[in-house]
């Protein structure tokens, strides 16, 4: 019966036979039923690239594109034991584009076996590969020379690339490699050792595969467990549930609420097999404490020392989206059971996964691996990756699609802002507003150039300024003469442009006004950002709604003529996209009515919101 | 019983983790319970997720009224000795017009399983749907995620899902999308019935050898369960020891020639046996990439 589970990851490029190896090793340890060789087989001959023969990629290709193309494009699990272990295969392609693939498979890997081509050596693929598994923290590497019955099963071929790729380590970290020759086509060294390679004396992959130690959580550790949710089934019973992230615990064990230093002590560990006299690392478990200590989802139980809180990380990060990052994008943060806004601050370098070299960017694209700091909107307790993969690494989700883009590692936590002491106020933005019998708002202007925002929110202006109401407008040309004369128009400088902004009218809520800011805005997550930046029922957005076709008749700067010649480039509606606001406060279309009856129908809904009376 | 292998540990605390975070992220979750071997595994892991509370979602049944007999008693004692709540669901329109699995073939399962599931699914306003499928049943199940995202109308693009890192699972959702989730993603059928017998869980008695009346239709072994059976010219029922492997609608449902009677005659079988699970499905074989398109249009 095996006594493990191992978690191993397979990488290499197509070519270097790594479905052949994978196919090769399932089916020498039982895993391939008749029927499914069968379909193999008849599948081979439809779909398969080995002539005359079995070819295994279709066993793990799944899906009809794959298989039709001939490609992997996902990561493939497989499932294999033997006496000794049970096996979880991440199967997962080699190409530049799919490096996102790789690095969901290795996230959860203990080993790598990285195949190499003994005809071709290290390539950059192959130098990319080991990055990618040195990131994600694999500390065991099999480094599975394949082919070599196409080098005559030279030692010296098997060498040179052994001693090459142990140069590149250096560069790499800490790992702990396994060279190993083999003939993945025949089986040599794959699960029986081989005769044809008399010069070799090391072990088979198997025999490597099952005798890896897992790093088995050390006792010394400190206690963490990620509370994932509060199980209350009645008021005598009040349970913490989570998974330990690492340390062991015990009845009578002091933790701490790693958010607030709430001490209390473990009353019992509870499970449905009984209550436990200790729990430690990977188990699921519900902690029963000897006093209340306000925790809930996101929260870490910890002993101390506790992990600490950080608002600003430094990291790095996998990007998975098409739509590249920039600084000031904001997401959806998740980092062990914690979910908050993490808002990119600073992206300063590229790792080129080839020439392993670092590169100075502003900006990451698709599959593309960076030095990235992340300032979040609540302090989370958080380790670096090296201490913990539970509570160092992370996801970032787009707050629209809801789709992961993002993968990270922490590698520096900060505690910036709450170190800087916030001065608890006596005068606050109520009692300011108040003065005015008013409440401090944003009113946010959104529309093409020339759609009619300044104008409208000018007359806004001037009916609450009669009523005696204290107001400020921030307008995008004049903000752009002064506070961000610094910025231009690309993607990532409007986003930074949008975010001071934010910030600013930030400050006047605070001072108690009524913000007008009229801005074209284009995109749905900065505007997102902005929302944020205040509290709920304080940002309206204002959607002022105008065809670009009539804004480009009215034209009143002449922008939309020079854009159109080509003189003035990523202007919005023209070359640059504007995406509609999905679900206004208020939606202004300009072409049904005045300016002036625009401009009431604002003040008549501040009224209906309480913002003025 | 029997000492539970750690690598069964390792499968119980992943699937037990997944359990929590339905819980915590979804806000109308459902469990599938189609009565097998993987729906029994399934809920002894959900009752332990949330131990002493029990599961926070009642479960459901789509019953396409082709299920074993054994099966039906099956269900409805266990939902009375866990005090669970079931809902049932069969397709009411397939129900009117007749469908069944003699006459309709593959649109059989289109409208009493795949559509049947979609309208109770939507009806029931559920955001995330719990089942038992495993990565290692079919090669297309093999590259979809844990929380699986399923478009407007449950359908599954497998070239759009979302990268799953870590134990990081990504509950939220777009306007118009729900989830699957499969807690039981990285176990193998072997697995299960290891699991089942280190744990005590009870599973259907057609998982054990017996003697059953049965018939020999292209080269499959079909047990007849009741009357609604229906004879070939000259066909008349034979008794054989037989056991299922994988159970569904039955005359969908092949038997196995075996004398495995006890657990541990089963799990001694799986060690040895070498043929897949799933060979005796008959509607998996339609086409090549039959389950890929099956899923496609919601199928679980």
């Amino acid at each position: 019966m095996p006594d493990s589970l191992l978690r191993v990851l397979t990488c290499g490029s197509v070519d270097d036979g790594k479905s052949t190896l994978i196919g090769r090793l399932l089916f020498e340890c039982g895993s391939i039923p008749d029927d499914v060789m069968v379909a193999l087989e008849h599948d081979s001959r439809r779909f398969g690239t080995v002539e005359n023969g079995v070819d295994y990629a279709l066993l793990v290709d799944g899906l009809a594109a794959e298989r039709e193309q001939g490609v992997t494009i996902d990561v493939a699990y497989r499932y294999f034991e033997t006496p000794k272990r049970r096996f979880i295969l991440a199967d997962t392609p080699g190409h530049q584009q799919y490096t996102r693939n790789m690095v969901t498979g290795a996230s959860n890997s203990n080993l790598a076996i990285l195949l190499v081509d003994a005809r071709k050596g290290i390539l950059d693929q192959t130098r990319r590969h080991a990055a990618i598994a040195s990131l994600l923290g694999i500390h065991d590497l099999v480094l599975a020379v394949n082919k070599m019955d196409l080098v005559d099963f030279e030692q010296a071929v098997f060498d040179k690339i052994v001693a090459d790729f142990l140069a590149l380590l250096n560069r790499l970290g800490t790992m702990t490699v396994t060279p190993i020759p083999v003939c993945a086509r025949d089986g040599d060294n794959v699960t029986s050792a081989s005769t044809r390679l008399p010069w070799y004396t090391g072990t088979t992959l198997l025999k490597v595969l099952e005798d890896v130690q897992l790093n088995q959580a050390d006792a010394e550790t400190p206690f963490r467990m990620p509370v994932q949710f509060v199980n209350r089934p009645d008021h005598a019973f009040r349970g913490y549930a989570g998974t330990v992230a690492a340390g062991t615990i015990r009845p009578g064990s002091t933790v701490v609420n790693a958010a607030t230093g709430v001490e209390a002590k473990i009353a019992r560990i509870v499970t449905m097999d009984g209550d436990l006299a200790d729990a430690g690392f990977e188990q699921p478990v519900t902690l029963v404490l000897d006093r209340e200590i306000d925790a809930s989802r996101g929260d870490v139980i910890a002993t101390v020392p506790a992990p600490r809180l950080g608002d600003q990380i430094d990291c790095w990060v996998v990007w998975m989206d098409e739509t590249p990052l920039f600084r000031g994008r904001a997401y959806q943060f998740m980092l062990g059971t914690r979910t908050v806004t993490g808002t990119i601050t600073d992206i300063t370098n590229r790792l080129d996964v080839e020439t392993l070299n670092e590169i100075g960017v502003r900006e990451l694209h698709l599959n593309e691996i960076g030095r990235v700091s992340i300032s979040l909107s609540h302090p989370v307790a958080c380790e670096t990756y090296e201490t913990s993969r539970e509570l160092g690494g992370f996801i970032l989700i787009d707050r629209l699609t809801r789709n992961t883009v993002g993968a990270g590692m922490v590698t520096n936590i900060h505690a910036g802002r709450s170190e800087v002491y916030w001065h608890r106020l006596d005068v606050d933005k109520q009692a300011r507003a108040g003065l005015n019998s008013q409440k401090p708002a944003v009113l946010w202007f959104t529309g093409l150039s020339g759609a009619g925002k300044s104008t409208i929110a000018n007359l806004v202006e001037k009916r609450l300024h009669a009523m005696g109401k204290h107001t400020m407008v921030l307008d995008g040309d004049n903000v752009r003469h002064g506070l961000n004369r610094d910025l231009g128009f690309t993607e990532a400088d409007r986003v930074e442009n949008i975010r001071r902004v934010a910030e600013v009218s930030k400050l006047f809520v605070e001072a108690g006004l009524i913000v007008l800011v009229s801005f074209i805005s284009p995109y749905r997550n900065e505007r997102m950002l902005a929302r944020d930046c205040v509290e709920e029922g304080e940002f309206l957005e204002i959607f002022v709604d105008t065809p670009v076709d009539e804004c480009r008749r009215r034209d009143p700067k002449g922008l939309y003529q020079k854009a159109d010649s080509g003189q003035l480039r990523n202007f919005t509606g023209v070359d640059a996209p504007y995406e509609e606001p999905l679900d206004p406060e208020i939606r202004l279309l300009t072409l049904e009515a005045t300016p002036e009856e625009l401009a009431e129908r604002v003040v008549e809904a501040l009224r209906e919101r309480g913002i003025v009376t | 019983m029997m000492a539970r292998p750690a690598h069964l540990t390792a499968l119980e605390a992943e699937s037990i983790r997944i359990f929590r975070e339905i819980a915590a992220q979804t806000t109308r979750p459902v469990m599938l319970y189609s009565i097998g071997k993987d729906s029994s595994v399934l809920l002894h892991l959900a009752r332990k997720a949330f131990f002493p509370a029990k599961p926070p979602f009642p479960l459901l049944h789509v019953d396409t009224t082709w299920k074993f007999r054994d099966m039906i008693s099956f269900r409805d004692a266990t939902i009375e000795r866990f005090g669970l709540e079931l809902r049932r669901h069969t397709n009411p329109d397939g129900q009117a017009r007749g469908i069944n699995p003699f006459d309709h073939g593959s649109a059989y399962t289109q409208i009493m399983k795949t559509d049947a599931l979609k309208q109770a699914l939507t009806e029931g306003g559920y955001d995330a749907a719990i089942g038992g499928a495993r990565r290692d049943e079919e090669r297309s199940r093999a590259k979809e995620r844990i929380f699986s995202v399923r478009g407007p109308g449950h359908t599954w693009e497998p070239k759009r899902q979302r990268p799953e890192l870590w134990h990081l699972y990504n509950g939220s959702l777009a306007p118009g999308e729900t989830l699957r989730v499969f807690p039981l993603s990285n176990w193998t059928e072997l697995d299960v019935w290891t699991y089942i017998q280190s744990e005590g869980i009870d599973v259907v008695p057609l998982y054990f050898a017996k003697m059953r009346p049965t018939v020999i239709r292209d080269g499959q072994i079909i047990v007849v369960d009741d009357e609604r059976m229906r004879f070939l010219p000259g066909e008349a029922p034979v008794d054989r020891m037989v056991r299922f492997r994988s159970l569904g609608c039955y005359p969908l449902s092949a038997a196995v020639d075996s004398d495995a009677a006890t657990l541990e005659d089963i799990v001694n079988e799986m060690r040895t046996t070498r043929v897949s699970e799933r060979a005796g499905r008959l509607i998996d074989k339609d086409q090549d990439s039959s389950m890929e398109m099956k899923k496609r249009e919601g199928y679980f």
